[in-house]
């Protein structure tokens, strides 16, 4: 379609235009690119003869009126549109807010940058403030034992505990296989095949065992942490708790806790099991090691020492783990996008926590010549 | 198109049932063009559930609905067609939480007319977010900056978005103050007679039930009771429906409107 089918002089007086057609949401484009490079003296637009009008259609109308230079009471219209364009004329000329000043690229990228900095020590001093709160709260059950809830600690340690158990067992059997393969390419050039199997459960005693459970609990645990506790902030079921006098740290915080403080060394002891257990496999359908000489060996050479290293570092893991989903549950503000990073921060902090504790507590270990 | 006479929408022998609850059985509606319908109705009598259906997002178990002489089926075509000249203002405005506003408004018009150019969709969006009654400081806040009431108003810009022809609105007064109660009635009333809409409104609220509604249906026994003016609605005899507008609040609701009008 061409200007002239919205647009067109009237044939008996200058300066008065006919405006046609369908002035829709439907065709909006079309007339504004039609009637884009139009330009001429115009005093009056009749537009009696448009078919049909809504609100879209009116305000282009009035967006080519002012274009144009015509007063908007120089725009005749059929009594059926005059309601219509009445209202929006009125939405129209009101006075615009003034525009917000907008910073630069660069200014933005630095400011980024500053609130992600702030942002990470606020983390920090929460999390601090947390941990202080919920071991007050927590020596307060312990003190006085009836105070625990019981069936909220088993249910926790069923979710947590028990349903992760098979997922735990079968990725800590891959990662002990697949470094007893590791380990036997490369001793193998050195005659030291043998070897291996100091090697995998060195690794699963001290490292694998309760690192790799973490790992797997910071996943699925504190996310799961952080989208209960942040689901029940967001319907206000945390303010409802607290007007009847229940303490959420208590109800939700502690509970969770206590599951996760049994539970998570629980897992790494099975962890561990199956790690060891992987590479006894690889190492007997690979090397021809038969379990009664995997097992002889590793009573002879590994200490009890090397396994409670390792499994000291759960309960530590656990407190991380458990404090930082819950906390982040508490941090959650009203929208389902806050819910969703809420549990996206839950685990890269709980993640990046127990491996940076792990990198220090390997060193603190090596030190001390544990 | 249909012609003007015909209803805007015509429901007939509509059943709905969850499982063995049959919540519409043999339900029959007709809403007139250019009238504002009021549906009330008992907790549980299937309002919602009936704009639902209309709106085809429960497909009905039984019976026919037409919308602007336009028979419901699942044919997609129709079924955005049927999007395009229907707005729905849902309870609490069901904005998309991680928009702000503007962007609200904007979704239907890009999802429908993409071929708006940036500069005519800024302008409609600040047309439709000012004939909702909104500040223009308003569009490039997050829903959940907003009070409850202009969440309910950023709702209704986001439901005009399209200029439907029809207009749903669940429950739109609920949860406002009075004040606000009664602007956000005028401005429906302003709308409606400027922009030529049709309105289907559930409501609980006897004040907008007084204020601004032509006709009321009400629903109950799993189909419409009774459907009319107020005056021959009020006097319809039901013992439900009598209770309803002849108790306290409808007293008062009545008197608040005939006081206005003297």
């Amino acid at each position: 379609m061409n200007q002239a089918s919205w647009l067109r002089p009237a044939a008996e007086a200058p300066g008065r235009y006919l405006v046609s057609g369908d002035w829709r949401l439907g065709n909006l484009a079309e007339i504004r690119g039609g009637l884009a490079d139009f330009a001429a003296q115009v005093d009056t637009l009749d537009a009696a003869d448009i078919e049909a009008l809504d609100s879209a259609g009116a305000l282009l109308l009035l967006m080519t009126a002012e274009r144009l230079g015509v007063p908007p009471e120089q725009i005749m219209l059929r009594a059926e549109h005059t309601a219509l364009y009445a209202a929006v004329r009125d939405a129209r000329s009101t006075e615009p807010a003034p525009p917000q000043a907008d910073a630069g690229a660069l200014t933005r990228f630095l400011a980024h940058i500053g609130r992600a900095v702030a942002g990470i020590a606020d983390d920090l001093r929460q999390l601090l403030g947390f941990l202080g709160l919920t071991v007050v709260r927590l020596g307060a059950c312990l003190v006085r034992p009836r105070r625990i809830p019981v069936t909220s600690v088993v249910h926790h340690m069923e979710q947590t505990g028990l349903d992760a158990l098979p997922l735990v067992c079968l990725l800590s059997f891959l990662v002990g296989a697949v470094i007893t393969f590791l380990g036997a390419t490369v001793l193998a050039d050195f005659g030291a095949e043998l070897y291996v199997i100091d090697l995998t459960s060195y690794a699963f005693m001290r490292e694998f065992g309760v690192i790799l459970t973490a790992i797997l609990l910071a996943g699925r645990t504190a996310s799961a942490f952080t989208a209960q506790i942040g689901t029940m902030k967001s319907r206000e079921e945390i303010d409802a708790m607290r007007t009847l006098g229940l303490d959420p740290v208590d109800l939700l915080v502690v509970p969770r806790l206590l599951a996760l403080l049994v539970m998570l060394p629980l897992l790494s002891v099975a962890a561990t099991l199956s790690g060891i257990g992987g590479g006894m496999a690889v190492a007997w359908l690979t090397l021809n090691i038969v379990p009664e000489l995997f097992i002889n060996h590793l009573y002879e050479t590994i200490e009890l020492r090397h396994y409670l290293v390792g499994l000291g570092k759960a309960p530590i893991f656990a407190l991380v783990i458990a404090l930082v989903g819950c906390l982040e549950g508490f941090k959650v503000a009203g929208t389902a996008q806050s819910v969703g990073e809420r549990t996206t921060s839950a685990v890269v902090q709980a993640i990046t926590l127990v491996i940076l504790i792990d990198a220090f507590a390997a060193l603190f270990f090596m030190e001390m010549g544990w | 198109m249909s012609a003007p006479g015909e209803p805007a929408i015509r429901v007939r022998g509509l059943r709905t049932q969850f499982g063995p609850q049959v919540v519409h059985d043999a339900l029959d509606l007709d809403v007139a063009r250019g009238e504002i319908l009021g549906v009330v109705g008992g907790s549980g009598t299937g309002k919602s559930v009936l704009m639902r259906a209309i709106l085809n997002l429960r497909p009905p178990d039984a019976g026919t609905v037409e919308v602007l002489g336009q028979t419901i089926t699942n044919d997609a075509a129709a079924h955005v067609n049927l999007q395009r000249q229907t707005g729905v203002l849902f309870q609490d405005g069901a904005l998309f939480s991680s928009l702000t506003v503007a962007e609200n408004v904007a979704v239907p018009l890009k999802a429908h007319h993409p071929e708006i150019t940036a500069e005519l969709l800024a302008a409609l969006i600040q047309l439709k977010i000012r004939l909702a009654g909104l500040p223009d400081s308003a569009a490039t806040k997050l829903p959940s900056e907003l009070s409850g009431g202009m969440r309910k108003r950023a709702g209704l810009a986001r439901a005009l978005a399209l200029d439907p022809a029809l207009l749903f609105l669940d429950e739109p007064t609920a949860g406002l103050d009075p004040i606000g109660a009664a602007q956000f009635d005028q401005l429906l009333k302003t709308l409606k007679e400027s922009l030529g809409l049709t309105v289907f409104l559930i409501t609980h609220d006897l004040d907008t039930l007084y204020a601004i509604c032509d006709r009321v249906a009400v629903l109950g026994r799993q189909r419409i009771l009774t459907i009319g003016p107020l005056a021959e609605v009020e006097r319809f005899d039901d013992p439900w429906v009598h209770d309803y507008f002849h108790g306290p609040r409808a007293r008062a609701a009545r008197q608040s409107v005939h006081d206005r009008s003297t």
